[in-house]
């Protein structure tokens, strides 16, 4: 049996209060909180966050990653491939990314469950929109991994009876390459359409199910279109999982698995759930959990993540974010691009945070270094990941004058559990709270973006407990 | 193999030293013009009794040329170097061991640098082209790095350690007020230094030394021949130069309330000058005070006081300029800024006045001691090159 052997969810740590909006514009807003992603944060590196969070949770490692976004970080260039980097898998893993849409959630699904081996999908988006548009105050960011996988690799957890998906060409949704709102057609015209095409995808996954909507214990529903969402969502009654938008927006391409995910954190064996996704059409999935629920813990559940986050965020700060409102920059230069041989030659360092390790002395040096600081032994290492070991803060300071979207830049000089040393930046914190003894995790940024490269590493940010 | 040093075997004889500050009027083709002919002035020689050149500049001209052409010197060797903040010095100490050798008689050292034509605060610098995975972070950034790890280490708190800091700010501006070579020339107030604006840390404006443009020049010779030149001619003790493993970003040991290379260079300079206190032997010294905790860390890898107590006896008025051992009595970086290619002998030339009674005497030092030490630090904590010079104004 091929289904679901475990997921992973990332919801950033900031939260935007509606009401700022209206308080700053006089409209736009409304009630409620919507994800947002740091300034160092996009698609790719929530996807990288989401699938590590998947991946501690799993015993076996993917052979192929599927990526879909809504809202690529590159075009033309795979972006797959950075988070294929950051989980420091092999080359022999097959990285792809189907992008563009929201449907496009709905590759990565079906390409990860179609393929042999374990197979991961990975939907990640970030939400932008006019300020005061519903986009705006409606939207969110996160990302979500689905591990698939066959019962001989680990226990499936929860497996598809049926699935269908109905395909409709009409003008809901649309948006030219580049720009950063959506235009949307008259929300009673895609209300219509969408209803009917997921009449007909329901009844046929439903069917292949060979259930009726009262075998249904949880709806999943999930869309861009609020309007038929909340149309669909009758046949649901109480049987509805939140769709979480009050609390952290709509994200898009990556709602549906975020949901998924949601509802099998609670999910107890033997429970029906039907999950649909309105976007140029419907798809519609009978999911059945297995007893092995019952021992599967994800790292950190949707709950907690939604939890743990901030919402003292400033709306200027959010605007800053999404490049609708520039800020004066420091007067130092920009900072310089990456070059692109030195980066490929430091991959393991740079996306895997892969330093060495004297095999003598057990120094572990970051970034890795050929000769040992400790003896001096030269080309004895052994590559060491340290991308998932906490660490401690030892001392640190807050630069006002470094270029940054969102200064000041807090750094940190850091000591690993059980050894090594790394002077990073740190992220996702309030500045003023910073104190040496304080305890760190690591988490995949993009640090800026120069003349077109995104200039991916790690950062630290505060260990959740 | 081992290190031997070339104690008293060479002597500056002359010096020059513009004053340094936003020189809008001037290029760095000027200002070498006017660093070498006061130099040349002060020794009593024209420029064709130089043999040859060392040019200290990090990143205002490459090659010899940057200052053969300037100076229009005819086909002698010009050497340029580079050692990021200690540039200066490293030109001092290469042209000293060419004259050591025998190589030469009579050569000139001379640091330049322009950072004013760049239109941007702080240092800028190009990099090679890299992974994108260095650190960002700007200078004052790092070496703020060094006060929560010391107040930590040494249990003071944060107020505390802010007026530490403030009163090193403190006396260099007011050394700096009585020196009309420097950039800043007016006393501050500790309530000013103390509120102004933060840039890194604890570090206000006012805990880092300014930006500015400025060059200074030494004519060097064999010690023999020095008192053809000048009746007080200031002898080479000690020239030390550690550039360290950079491994304080690294290694968990490093607890950055030190510069392990400082501590190196200073043993080493100590060793060739034989000086076992320097606390007593030193009549002055010049440091690297490119901020405010630099200044305070250094007074302890530099021997002037014990582990711990450094911030004591900088409250305390030690490192005054009428204290038990004055610390940058020409105002340092934080008056003069920093010129990087400059800043190493224009700690010398206050070497030079200081040790031959020709400072002003509002700041002339009055003790009966004979050495003066300099100390130049390019890096960071954790990753640095360190400089010490030991200098004295009579043999032995």
């Amino acid at each position: 049996m091929r289904g679901i052997i475990g997921y992973g969810t990332y919801v950033p740590y900031y939260r935007l209060d509606r009401a700022k909006i209206t308080e700053a514009m006089g409209s736009g807003g409304g009630r409620g909180h919507r994800a947002v992603a740091n300034h160092d944060e996009d698609t790719t590196t929530m996807g990288v966050e989401a699938a590590r969070n998947a991946l501690k949770a799993a015993t076996k490692t993917p052979a192929s990653i599927w990526f879909a976004t809504a809202n690529p970080a590159y075009l033309d260039k795979t972006n797959a491939t950075a988070i294929q980097a950051a989980l420091d898998l092999p080359q022999e893993t097959w990285a792809v990314d189907a992008g563009g849409a929201a449907r496009s959630a709905e590759a990565a699904i079906l390409g990860a469950r179609g393929s042999s081996g374990v197979s991961l999908a990975v939907i990640s988006d970030l939400r932008t929109g006019n300020p005061t548009s519903a986009d705006e105050s409606g939207g969110g960011d996160a990302a979500a991994a689905l591990l698939f996988g066959d019962d001989e690799d680990s226990p499936v957890i929860a497996h598809a009876l049926g699935i269908a998906a109905a395909t409709g060409e009409f003008l809901d949704r649309y948006r030219l390459p580049g720009e950063t709102s959506s235009k949307i057609w008259e929300e009673r015209f895609g209300e219509q359409a969408y209803l009917a095409l997921a009449e007909d995808a329901i009844e046929r996954a439903t069917k292949e199910a060979n259930i009726g909507l009262e075998d249904v214990d949880k709806f999943v529903i999930a869309g861009l279109h609020a309007r038929a969402v909340r149309g669909l969502s009758r046949i649901a009654g109480d049987k509805l999982v939140d769709d979480l938008t009050a609390r952290i927006g709509n994200p898009g391409a990556a709602q549906l698995p975020l949901l998924v995910a949601a509802a099998l954190d609670t999910a107890a064996p033997g429970e029906t759930i039907l999950c649909v996704h309105l976007a140029d059409g419907a798809y519609a999935s009978v999911l059945r959990t297995t007893d092995a629920i019952a021992s599967y813990s994800p790292y950190e559940s949707v709950e907690t993540q939604i939890e743990s986050g901030n919402d003292s965020l400033s709306y200027n700060a959010y605007l800053t974010w999404r490049g609708f409102l520039d800020r004066e920059p420091p007067r130092r230069p920009d900072p310089d691009r990456p070059g692109a041989p030195p980066a490929f030659r430091s991959e393991d360092w740079k996306y895997a945070f892969v330093g060495s390790r004297d095999r003598t002395s057990g120094a572990i040096h970051l970034p890795p270094m050929r000769v040992s600081m400790d003896g001096g032994a030269v080309d004895d290492m052994e590559r060491i990941r340290m991308a998932d070991v906490p660490a401690t803060i030892a001392t640190f300071t807050v630069d006002h004058l470094a270029f940054s979207l969102s200064p000041p830049t807090v750094a940190v000089v850091i000591d690993y559990d059980g050894g090594g040393r790394f002077q990073a930046e740190m992220t996702d914190v309030d500045p003023d709270t910073v104190k040496i003894g304080d305890r760190v995790q690591m988490t995949f940024r993009r640090l800026f973006t120069a003349q077109g490269i995104h200039n991916y590493f790690w950062k630290a940010r505060p260990l959740i407990d | 193999m081992a290190s031997h040093g070339i104690k008293d075997q060479v002597a500056i004889v002359g010096m020059g030293c513009t004053p340094f500050g936003e020189h809008w009027d001037k290029g760095v083709d000027d200002m070498l013009v006017d660093a070498a002919q006061e130099a040349y002035a002060s020794a009593g020689v024209g420029q064709d009794d130089i043999d040859a050149f060392w040019l200290g500049t990090m990143g205002s001209g490459v090659s010899g040329l940057t200052l053969s052409k300037p100076l229009q010197i005819d086909y002698k060797p010009v050497s340029r170097l580079e050692n990021m903040c200690a540039t200066g010095s490293e030109a001092f100490r290469n042209a000293c061991y060419a004259v050591a050798s025998g190589a030469y008689d009579t050569v000139m050292a001379i640091g330049v640098e322009k950072l004013k034509d760049s239109g941007y605060s702080g240092l800028t610098g190009s990099r090679p082209p890299s992974d994108g995975t260095d650190s960002s972070l700007t200078a004052p950034a790092t070496f703020s790095l060094l006060a929560p790890a010391y107040a930590h280490k040494h249990g003071l708190d944060d107020e505390t350690m802010k007026e530490v800091l403030t009163r090193i700010a403190w006396k260099n501006h007011k050394n700096g007020a009585l020196n009309p070579r420097a950039q800043f020339r007016k006393e501050v107030a500790k309530e000013t230094i103390a509120g102004s604006p933060l840039v890194a840390g604890p570090l206000g404006i006012f805990d880092c030394s300014g930006v500015s443009d400025g060059s200074a020049a030494a004519i060097i010779v064999r010690a023999e021949d020095a008192h053809r030149y000048t009746d007080k001619p200031l002898y080479v003790k000690a020239l030390s130069f550690s550039s360290g493993p950079a491994t304080g970003a690294l290694d968990p040991s490093y607890d950055y309330t030190t510069f392990r290379e400082v501590r190196a260079s200073a043993e080493e300079a100590y060793k060739q000058a034989g000086i076992d206190d320097p606390r007593s032997q030193i009549a002055m010294a010049e440091v690297h005070d490119c901020f405010t905790p630099t200044e305070l860390v250094l007074m302890e890898d530099l021997g002037f006081a014990d582990e711990g107590t450094a911030w004591k006896e900088a409250l305390n008025g030690t490192f005054d300029l009428d204290g038990d051992l004055p610390v940058n009595p020409d105002g340092g970086l934080k008056s003069f800024g920093h010129p990087i290619g400059a800043s190493g002998l224009r700690m010398l030339f206050e070497c030079w006045l200081q040790l031959r009674g020709e400072a002003p005497p509002e700041r002339q030092i009055d003790s009966d001691k004979t050495l003066g030490l300099t100390h130049n630090l390019g890096g960071q904590p954790g990753a640095c090159v360190s400089f010490v010079s030991v200098v004295g104004s009579e043999i032995g």
